[in-house]
């Protein structure tokens, strides 16, 4: 027999004017290999249809599913109800806006985000099909694919205690994949170019170094140290002008793309 | 009530409609992008494995060419396929890989020197070349004579629709997500738009386009137990078979992959055995060889699903809470290459099912996995039945994978199909113009609206969407799985198309203001029937046995009978689809023959002189 458990989940529906934002008790048996998405769903087909949550892979990969889990926000897929206490609480995630109970719209705050720190390669290069592809090194590659590896799920944004303060701030999701298009060689953006769109309080200088973001990343994403990386190679950027020429040498080794290295 | 007017509107924004959609802003037209979730969280962005597309850039692969890709892709389809379609494909394949490198892809790279892989199980050594140092890599996927898949790690369908979503940031494409396409909008010959119903608001709300593109991926959620993401629940399909005169092809094709993971039915990528990991039974005995003597663990799909499920009823499975599986074993590969190249596999064995796969077995089993049927279209993507509706991707029957599709074929296909159809949406949008009659619009909303005030309001019956969607998933599993007969399939009709019946009755158990979840089930649920009886009826029909599709009172494939494509179409009232059949290719580069794996008997066809063309001219 599996325990009882008794989630509590925060109910609000934004669309009902008589609806006020409340926690709700529902009871559950538990079983073996239990998930909070088996937990959910049970829940909606179950005891009410009304209940509102997001899930789409159900398998870690899509970022759907992002909530406050016993005030950690994680993914709710790939949490198992035995490393629970049998009295679990569910939050939706801050700062994105509410749609309803646990569901908040991520897409729409990354969507804006990525279009004002134009997330894509800038290249003037046409695409010739009858050439072989650019050449490319395979460590730099998996170095790309594994910033790449965002899943986009707002757990760290969510977690970031500048973000709650300062509704403007990017987060270390956009931090993070903006230093992926400083490592691409494709990207011809200069340190300039990153400093105008992330080099400000909304960016790298606004981060207050709670690090909660890598620590909730479900990805293990090494989020500090492009945090890191990308603050000092911005730092230089904004300095460079002013500091004596030895010092200069001293902190870069000439090339425009190395803040990385 | 909202309107939105666009040249072109993408139903899905998974990798095959984003593909189409770049393709059509780039040359000027204004795109909208539908989606179920945000763009990034649809379905492709699950497939791990690869894409397969002849470079020949790895040691492995030397020799290889778009010849030899479309030899493998039509023995793969058991001759059921569209050889023209298979040939365009094999042949585009390589630049579209090269194409999403130059957007931003970050492909696995060659590293020239000797490396050490694994086939089955045990290690080799093999030399990469300098002149290729840096060039796109490639893995093993089954039934290819060459290792011809292009990978980034794991995490292939995910680089590539980051990329492709951030080129439609880029091109200022609007993105509607949230949004549920319920009917498209036309006149039984002119598709001029869809009615959509938004997942934020439960909002009605109307597309005009000038073409309408169905890019939403496979029907999967009719089965219990499927790989696919909550979201491939067949809405395009349903769209296009419920305006009765849009016909869907091969509903019967359903692929089994082999190693979906016991319990949770997650996937874990055929790239597992590609790069040498084998399969076990409870005896921890290597049986796969004892079947396939060459190919083992790398047969098509098809046949080492069955071949499992074989081993299975002879008693030699392992037994467990969950029903009886097997083993996946990558313990020999090494910890590295598990962590890295194998990392997604990683995290879903620890995480979900608790087993450290660098030192334990994997427990997995067959499990539904990919649809080959879908909306049929012609080599350009349109589709048959109505002008301006086009289909692309999973949820299209195009029809290059027949009865079995290859690992790594169908991720590609989303981008060579994409790029290809692309541009003949752009040919068409360049060519025609389009009037909207606001009636067929307004039609269509009046029937949608009607529909949910009859379920919400409970007008015709309290029956619970998810008991009826239970009971379907449950007939689809029994009667219509990886092995059929023609009593099961019988059987599994009629449970169906009672079912049928009931879906009619179906009424909110509870009821939200605004977005109620609970309807967007209620609302797919007759559709969704429909999806299970046309595979079931196409089935049942089908009296022989063909890549995925075999039946154990037909066993042989008989391309004297059925070297044809099903064409199941619904006409309005009907409780059975209407079916008809078409030849399977227009003409043969390759006449039908033996596979090399697989097994079984073959009842001959004469092909006429005037149908085979030389191979590769």
């Amino acid at each position: 027999m599996g325990r009882k458990l008794q989630i509590d989940i925060m109910r609000y529906n934004p669309l009902d004017e008589n609806s006020v934002p409340h926690m709700q008790s529902f009871f559950l048996e538990e079983y073996p290999s239990m998930t909070l998405f088996v937990a959910l769903t049970q829940l909606r087909e179950t005891q009410d249809p009304s209940l509102q949550f997001d899930f789409c892979c159900r398998a870690g990969i899509c970022g759907s599913c992002g909530m406050v889990i016993n005030g950690r926000p994680s993914l709710a897929c790939s949490t198992q109800t035995r490393d629970l206490p049998a009295h679990i609480t569910l939050h939706p995630l801050p700062i994105f806006k509410l749609i309803g109970d646990l569901s908040v719209d991520t897409g729409t705050w990354f969507r804006s985000v990525g279009t004002r720190l134009e997330t894509w390669i800038h290249s003037n290069a046409e695409f010739d099909e009858n050439a072989i592809e650019e050449r490319m090194e395979d460590g730099l590659a998996k170095e790309i694919f594994e910033l790449d590896r965002c899943i986009e799920c707002g757990c760290c944004v969510a977690a970031c205690g500048t973000a709650r303060m300062r509704e403007d701030f990017l987060g270390a999701t956009s931090i993070n994949r903006m230093a992926r298009f400083h490592l691409d060689p494709r990207d011809n953006r200069t340190a300039e170019d990153f400093y105008e769109v992330i080099g400000n309080d909304q960016g790298v200088f606004g981060c207050m170094g709670l690090l909660a973001c890598e620590d909730v990343c479900p990805k293990e994403l090494p989020l500090q140290d492009q945090l890191g990386i990308m603050r000092r190679m911005l730092a230089f950027q904004s300095v460079k002008n002013i500091v004596p020429a030895f010092l200069r040498d001293k902190m870069t080794c000439g090339h425009d793309k190395c803040g990385h290295k | 009530m909202r309107i939105f007017e666009t040249d072109l509107l993408c139903m899905g924004a998974g990798l095959a409609g984003e593909r189409v959609a770049v393709e059509a802003a780039e040359a000027g037209f204004n795109v909208i992008c539908l989606s179920l979730v945000p763009p990034k969280r649809s379905h492709s962005s699950a497939a791990m494995g690869g894409m397969q597309a002849a470079l020949g850039n790895s040691a492995m692969s030397q020799g290889d060419s778009p010849d030899v890709h479309f030899t493998d892709t039509v023995k793969g389809s058991d001759w059921g396929c569209d050889q023209e379609v298979a040939r365009l494909f094999a042949d585009t394949a390589p630049i579209a890989m090269r194409e999403m490198a130059h957007m931003g892809v970050p492909w696995s790279r060659v590293v020239p020197g000797v490396h050490t892989y694994y086939k089955g199980g045990k290690p080799f050594e093999a030399e990469e070349l300098a002149e290729k140092d840096g060039l796109i890599h490639s893995r093993a996927f089954g039934g290819t004579a060459k290792w011809r898949t292009c990978y980034t790690s794991d995490g292939t369908g995910h680089s590539v629709l980051f990329t492709l979503d951030n080129k439609l940031l880029q091109l200022g494409v609007d993105v509607h997500d949230r949004m549920q396409a319920e009917m498209l909008i036309h006149d039984g010959e002119n598709c001029t738009g869809a009615v959509c119903r938004c997942l934020r608001t439960g909002e009605l709300v109307i597309y005009r386009a000038r073409v309408t593109l169905i890019a939403t991926g496979g029907y999967g959620r009719i089965y219990s137990a499927t790989t696919n993401a909550l979201i491939c629940d067949g809405g395009g399909q349903i769209t296009a078979l419920e305006t009765g005169c849009v016909p869907l092809g091969n509903m019967e094709a359903v692929q089994f992959h082999p190693t979906g993971s016991v319990p949770t039915d997650i996937l874990l990528t055929e790239g597992c055995r590609g790069d040498g990991g084998t399969l076990l039974d409870v005896n921890e005995y290597r049986f796969m060889p004892d079947y396939e003597p060459e190919k083992a663990e790398l047969a098509s799909r098809d046949v080492v699903a069955r071949r499992m499920t074989e081993h299975m009823r002879k008693g030699l499975g392992v037994k467990s809470p969950y029903g009886d599986h097997l083993w996946l074993d990558i313990r020999h590969l090494g910890e590295k290459h598990i962590t890295t190249n194998l990392r997604e596999v990683y995290d879903i064995s620890t995480k979900f099912l608790g087993v450290n796969p660098v030192h334990q077995l994997v427990p997995v089993r067959p499990t539904h996995h990919y649809s080959m049927g879908g909306v049929r279209i012609n080599k350009d993507g349109a589709a048959y039945g109505l002008r301006g509706l086009f289909s692309a991707g999973e949820a299209a029957c195009w029809d290059m994978h027949g009865f079995n599709r290859l690992g790594g074929n169908s991720l590609a296909e989303t981008v060579v199909a994409g790029r290809i159809i692309g541009k003949k949406v752009v040919e068409y949008l360049q060519g025609t113009d389009s009037i909207f009659h606001t009636v067929h619009a307004k039609d269509a909303v009046k029937q949608v609206q009607e529909r949910i005030s009859a379920i919400a309001n409970a007008r015709n019956g309290k029956e619970n969407c998810y008991e009826l969607r239970s009971i379907l998933h449950q007939t689809m599993m029994e009667n219509v799985g990886i092995f059929r007969n023609g009593k099961d399939l019988q059987s599994g009709v009629d449970t169906l198309q009672e079912l049928l019946a009931r879906s009619e009755n179906i009424g909110l158990q509870g009821h939200n203001k605004g977005f109620t979840p609970e309807l967007s089930l209620a609302l797919r649920m007759r559709g969704m029937i429909k999806l299970g009886i046309c595979t079931a009826y196409g089935a049942l029909m089908r009296t022989e046995s063909r890549g995925a599709h075999a039946r154990e009172d037909y066993p042989e494939r008989n391309d004297e009978k059925w070297l044809n494509r099903t064409l199941a179409t619904w006409k309005e009232g009907d409780s059975l689809p209407t079916l008809s059949y078409e030849e399977a290719t227009p003409w043969y580069e390759i006449p039908p023959g033996e596979r090399g794996y697989g097994g079984g008997k073959t009842i001959a066809a004469d092909i006429p002189e005037d149908k085979i063309r030389p191979f590769g001219a």
